[in-house]
């Protein structure tokens, strides 16, 4: 890859660059007298198609490896994901000159970073990190400790990180500052906490992760091939390589591969059963209804010679057709928005980390989006619990003592016994 | 008040204008040779003092009435104030000649100003709202299936709010639209929210919403005062006008009248007890541990020469010491945050709704720091003391249907189950 990276690397920028240019200058290519930016009018876009396909390759490799590996794997992948997007927008809007009179700036917005991410993982993770512990009696109450006091303690980290940005408040900087202030907590405010949705979806079972990945992987992915052999109406004014073909084409191909894919991986249990603690090992389960098979009768106006009059669904793939169709309906905004804000603040692309793609930002637009909606769609439709048991349990769990838990256990059985007796 | 408004009003804007200039101007004090801006120098000083004193009292006796009115009106009140604050806040970065070529743009902020709100409320009020329709069997399911797909609706809204934000987006304008929608944002977040940690402190006994508010009213009047007769040195080149003689001298009467105002407002079951349930009428409970009273014996050297043997404490006057900590050391930065704020783009204050004090927002700016920390205080040290194992199941008894207590009942039992073993 290394090698790929050196011999594409001076191509890719001129590119990028012959792609943004060709809005304004008109004779550039061909004979044609509009110069279109469609990609089906590229002369070069069989180049530009290979270095995306390779690092696609790559990508799609590296990740089948670590849902491989687990849960855990992909916890920690995702992570270094955020890790690296923070730096690139951390470093976007930074202005150098302004920033050698401000010395701390910049660990002021690690503070807030690792603070955003202690309350994030620890609220999600809190629940499973106790049910980790329980061998180890020192550790396990020091985790109740620490999870009982978590809001707390990340409030103080925060306070201390306010209180730090007002005292380095220097005079003829207060916009610059301020401005830093917001964008830090814009960035952790909309790619943070969209993104850690992502791990509170993998510990509900894999498949709550990788379906939905893998659906924005494919409409983007057949975007850019219908577009590349179709493409001829503009969609957006915002995205001028996007087109009304590649759109359609995706949208239908996304919603017939979420309704096939959600078959396919709903049959490991490695992939559809929740974790309830931080292990790694094997996993097993009892299935979700969701998941058990059951047959389901073609409707009457399929022709006669369709040799199939009922197949076998898993009624999890009703689900699937609806996040297949937000997928390709929906989660592009998340892509135009970072193409608005790039063109708003005269950006080409988030970072260069991937060649032919851009930033690990510019890749992950529509993921974010994605999975926020994938989890508000698990939490509200297929995950049946009360909002009122869990904080109970919750309120049980963390204030309580073991013995006091047992004795609230013991008497709230008796009570239900007698009611229904 | 209208009179006193029209009477007041040109002299307070001048007022104002006199204090602020008076960074820059030299020689228009009385005769320092570094114009000092402190308060204790200012010879129109005791007429600002008397439109401060009027607005204040104004404010104060609002303030109680709705305070006797009970939970919802203060609920109410809070909504009324958020609503203006976010009104001023959205006018304040706007640019009238952009926004003629942008139409819906206005609407598009209240849409989502709505959505937070929705949210927000929906969170904090939902167990109550079902309490309160527990009797009719309609509304009851209506109420339980909103409260089910809540999230799910605020997201939706949401989500369409970004959809028209990204259809509206126009060539040219698409810098000061972005900033707008961060701007927007920004408000909704930082104030809104904030505020809304309010609401939650009330519900919980409108002691945790009345005693945090009154330590920041006590704290702000006696650091003004303290800075009237006393201010020398000041504190931080952000608010010229504050002094470290009237921060120190309100700290330590922040923490006093904490200590007092606890003991006082601990006794009466109106303020004291939670509220289950949306009714306005009057409230009976049990006011918990906390708020029964100890008697302590005095330390000897104070015993010695004071009449009283020991004294009867109230256990959450200890709470209100924290308490008052915070407002006189912490929530300032709130108010230091918002005069930086105001710096940075060069604005005077937020609004002028409130003569001598500026917007609502300047009223409010210490208020939202102390209402999250009241609230987080509560969480994390206060009820972890008075909850037990009886409150507890009180609750699960009210709050939930037979299913979902015996759901409970399962899943306790499976944790349990696992501790036991893996122990």
């Amino acid at each position: 890859m290394e090698e790929e990276n050196v011999t594409s690397s001076p191509s890719t920028p001129v590119h990028r660059l012959r792609h943004r240019r060709r809005s304004n200058e008109v004779v550039m290519d061909g004979d044609r007298v509009n110069a279109s930016p469609l990609l089906v009018n590229d002369r070069n876009k069989y180049k530009s198609f290979m270095v995306r396909t390779y690092s696609t390759l790559w990508m799609i490799g590296g990740f089948v490896l670590v849902v491989y590996m687990g849960h855990l794997y992909i916890t920690a992948m995702v992570v270094v994901i955020q890790i690296f997007m923070a730096k690139e927008l951390f470093n976007l809007l930074r202005k150098a000159p302004e920033d050698k009179c401000l010395p701390w700036i910049k660990q002021l917005n690690w503070h807030f970073f690792f603070t955003a991410m202690l309350f994030v993982y620890g609220r999600i993770l809190s629940q499973r990190l106790a049910n980790t512990m329980t061998a180890d009696q020192f550790f396990y109450r020091l985790v109740t400790g620490l999870i009982k006091y978590h809001m707390a303690i990340c409030y103080l980290l925060y306070i201390i990180g306010f209180m730090w940005f007002i005292l380095t408040l220097k005079k003829k900087m207060y916009k610059y500052q301020f401005g830093q202030y917001a964008w830090t907590h814009m960035i952790l405010i909309v790619v943070f906490t969209q993104s850690s949705f992502t791990v509170a979806n993998i510990f509900e079972g894999i498949f709550w992760f990788l379906l939905p990945a893998s659906l924005i992987i494919i409409n983007d992915i057949f975007a850019y091939i219908f577009g590349f052999f179709f493409g001829r109406t503009p969609l957006i004014k915002l995205s001028p390589k996007k087109t009304w073909e590649g759109f359609i084409g995706a949208s239908v191909t996304t919603i017939i591969s979420a309704f096939v894919v959600a078959n396919i991986l709903g049959r490991y249990p490695w992939l559809t059963c929740p974790r309830q603690d931080l292990s790694t090992g094997w996993l097993q389960c009892d299935a979700d209804p969701l998941f058990k098979p059951e047959p389901f009768a073609l409707p009457a106006w399929i022709p006669e010679w369709f040799p199939w009059k009922e197949m076998t669904v898993l009624p999890v793939q009703w689900h699937a057709l609806c996040l297949g169709l937000f997928a390709s309906i929906i989660a592009p905004f998340g892509g135009f928005f970072a193409s608005g804000f790039k063109r708003a603040f005269k950006i080409k692309d988030f970072g260069d980390s991937i060649p032919g793609h851009g930033g690990i930002t510019d890749r992950m637009d529509c993921q974010m989006v994605m999975a926020v909606f994938a989890y508000i769609y698990l939490q509200s439709f297929i995950v049946s619990q009360s909002v009122s048991v869990d904080k109970i349990l919750d309120q049980i769990l963390t204030n309580l003592t073991f013995e006091e838990q047992q004795a609230l256990f013991v008497k709230l059985g008796q009570m239900l016994k007698d009611k229904l007796s | 008040m209208q009179k006193e408004i029209a009477g007041d009003a040109p002299s307070a804007p001048t007022t104002r204008v006199r204090h602020r200039k008076r960074n820059s101007d030299v020689g228009a004090g009385a005769g320092k040779p570094n114009g000092s801006h402190l308060l204790v120098n200012d010879s129109k000083k005791y007429k600002s003092f008397l439109i401060r004193a009027y607005s204040t009292v104004w404010m104060i006796g609002g303030f109680a009435l709705i305070v006797y009115l009970g939970h919802l009106y203060i609920t109410a009140m809070v909504v009324v104030i958020q609503i203006f604050m976010a009104r001023e806040l959205f006018n304040l970065l706007r640019k009238t000649h952009e926004d003629k070529q942008l139409p819906g743009f206005r609407l598009l902020n209240w849409h989502f100003f709505f959505t937070a709100m929705l949210f927000v409320y929906g969170r904090i009020l939902s167990q109550r709202l079902v309490n309160t329709v527990t009797p009719d069997k309609v509304l009851y399911r209506l109420v339980t299936s909103l409260i089910k797909y809540h999230m799910a609706i605020c997201y939706s809204l949401y989500i369409s709010g970004f959809v028209w934000f990204i259809l509206t987006l126009k060539k040219k304008m698409y810098k000061y639209q972005f900033s707008q929608y961060a701007w927007t944002h920004m408000i909704l977040i930082v104030v809104f929210t904030q505020s809304s940690f309010t609401v939650a402190n009330i519900f919980e006994g409108i002691f945790w919403f009345l005693l945090p508010a009154s330590l920041i009213v006590i704290n702000d009047i006696f650091a003004y005062i303290c800075g009237f007769f006393f201010g020398r040195t000041p504190l931080i080149k952000l608010s010229p006008k504050k002094t470290w003689e009237g921060f120190i001298g309100a700290s330590i009467t922040t923490v006093i009248s904490a200590f007092l105002l606890a003991n006082i407002m601990g006794r009466f079951l109106w303020l004291t007890c939670p509220r289950e349930d949306l009714s306005t009428g009057w409230l009976h409970c049990d006011p918990g541990p906390l708020f029964k009273q100890e008697t302590h014996a005095l330390p000897g050297w104070i015993s010695d020469w004071l009449p009283w043997k020991e004294i009867s404490i109230l256990p959450v006057q200890w709470h209100a010491l924290c308490l008052g900590l915070f407002a006189s050391i912490i929530a300032p930065f709130g108010g230091f945050f918002a005069s930086g704020f105001k710096r940075a783009f060069k604005i005077k204050d937020f609004g002028d709704s409130i003569p001598g004090h500026g917007g609502i927002t300047d009223r409010m700016d210490c208020q939202m720091v102390m209402a999250v920390f009241a609230y987080i205080y509560h969480q994390s040290f206060v009820v972890p003391e008075v909850l037990s194992v009886d409150k507890l199941l009180d609750q699960i008894i009210t709050n939930l249907t037979l299913e979902e207590q015996q759901a409970l009942f399962m899943k306790l039992g499976q944790m349990l189950q696992e501790k036991v073993i893996g122990s």
